[in-house]
């Protein structure tokens, strides 16, 4: 093991899962992220889908890398991902048609997700094929650990359940458990995922944002210190 | 004619892109700090919204749908998987045409849209609208009045979340929570705002 994972491939799997986060630090990906986190099962698909289409495009942009011209590298990574995206859109309508037809759209839009674009731009271009094989996974996975998060989240405070299965007993089934319906809803998963960003950044002080303008404590004092 | 206002309205509010299905929102977390940039992007998505949303469906309803080639004599080909290769191809080239008229005949407003216009490329928002188009079947007509509905929603939105940006910054925000988390939590109170349209009957 150790050959294949020496300390260059270790930090591309690991480093995005906290320190450098495609959705909470580079702010990459949240686009078709947050629709589809009402459910686990969804997310789990989609955090699948996307990881596997990130890595093997990294790949494949990698090991040709050398042979793009770079005035036409947007068009030829974007045929190259849209290529793999129709791959796996079909491989969902023939195995899991029911999943695929909840993702609705949001399969297509890997295409324009901005962490196969962005590690594609950033990382593949520079890198050998196999670190970029793992770079994609490791954002694909740092990508899927929010995803999940949101998702448990939303499926077990929305609807009592996860995975499909029970959780919480419900009121309406005579059990303790009243659902909170806005969790099912859009702007629970802006509130989780901006709550997951605090919590992140209380935890690592580093990542924090400059403050663009400083209040200044009152004259007298009683603001206290700032 | 009822028929287009209602999925226009429904369009801009009620099925809003960026608050109610997510699209474009690494743009519309990353542009929106200024009303000025934030409206030139709106009206730059809402353009070539209107423009490649009917484009994608003349190709689709021509060219990829099932039975579609049957005005060539070929019959019984379904194309329809590479929509999504066609739809992305189409909206790259659209773009690239669309720069190069504005550099030629309106060199003011290639200057201010600048760096947008190829950013727009991969905006999820406008490859959405396609895909939406497609996946509801509408005609020509209707994606349309979609194309310029669902472009003016986002413009509205991002424009309104720059407005509110614009006063966040004086606002004592824990060190935490300061740029992107609080960006967030505020997205989420607009798209509260926005359902309050949900009920609406057409």
């Amino acid at each position: 093991m150790s050959e294949i994972l020496n300390d260059e491939t270790k930090k591309v799997l690991v480093e995005p899962l906290v320190t450098n986060n495609p959705i909470t630090l580079q702010v990459l990906g949240i686009c078709s992220a947050l629709a589809v986190t009402s459910q686990m099962s969804t997310s789990l698909i989609m955090a699948l889908a996307l990881t596997l289409v990130t890595a093997c495009s990294s790949a494949a942009i990698s090991a040709i890398r050398n042979h793009i011209p770079s005035s036409i590298r947007i068009i030829v990574q974007m045929t190259i991902i849209a290529s793999l995206v129709i791959v796996v859109d079909q491989l969902l309508k023939a195995f899991a048609y029911d999943v695929s037809k909840q993702l609705s759209v949001f399969v297509g839009l890997i295409i324009t997700n901005c962490i196969v674009m962005g590690r594609a731009e950033a990382y593949a271009m520079k890198n050998p094929p196999l670190e970029s094989f793992m770079d994609g996974i490791g954002n694909g996975a740092g990508y899927s650990l929010i995803l999940i998060t949101v998702a448990f989240f939303r499926e077990t405070l929305g609807s009592g359940k996860l995975l499909g299965i029970e959780v919480f007993k419900l009121t309406k089934d005579g059990g303790w458990y009243d659902p909170n319906g806005l969790m099912l809803l859009p702007p629970s998963a802006f509130f989780i995922i901006g709550l997951i960003i605090w919590g992140v950044r209380q935890w690592k002080p580093n990542q924090r944002e400059a403050v663009e303008f400083k209040i200044m404590p009152i004259a007298h004092g009683e603001g206290g210190h700032h | 004619m009822e028929n287009y206002i209602s999925l226009f309205v429904k369009a801009v509010f009620i099925e809003n892109l960026a608050l109610s299905f997510f699209l474009g929102m690494c743009t519309f977390i990353a542009v929106s700090k200024k009303i000025s940039t934030a409206m030139g992007l709106g009206i730059a998505v809402m353009v070539v919204q209107a423009i490649t949303v009917p484009a994608n469906n003349i190709v689709y309803h021509a060219l990829l749908k099932e039975d579609a080639l049957s005005w060539l004599g070929i019959k019984g080909v379904d194309l329809s998987f590479l929509a999504l290769l066609s739809c992305i191809g189409m909206i790259a080239a659209l773009v690239q045409i669309l720069e190069m008229i504005l550099d030629k005949f309106f060199p003011a407003l290639y200057h201010a849209l600048g760096i947008f216009l190829p950013l727009i490329t991969v905006n999820c928002a406008i490859l959405g609208g396609s895909l939406f188009m497609i996946e509801r079947d509408y005609n020509l007509g209707e994606s349309v009045t979609y194309g310029v509905g669902s472009g003016l929603g986002w413009a509205l939105a991002i424009t309104v979340m720059a407005g509110v940006r614009e006063k966040l910054k004086y606002s004592d925000i824990p060190a935490g929570l300061q740029g992107l988390g609080i960006t967030f939590i505020t997205a989420g109170l607009m798209s509260l705002g926005f359902m309050a349209f949900s009920g609406i009957q057409l």
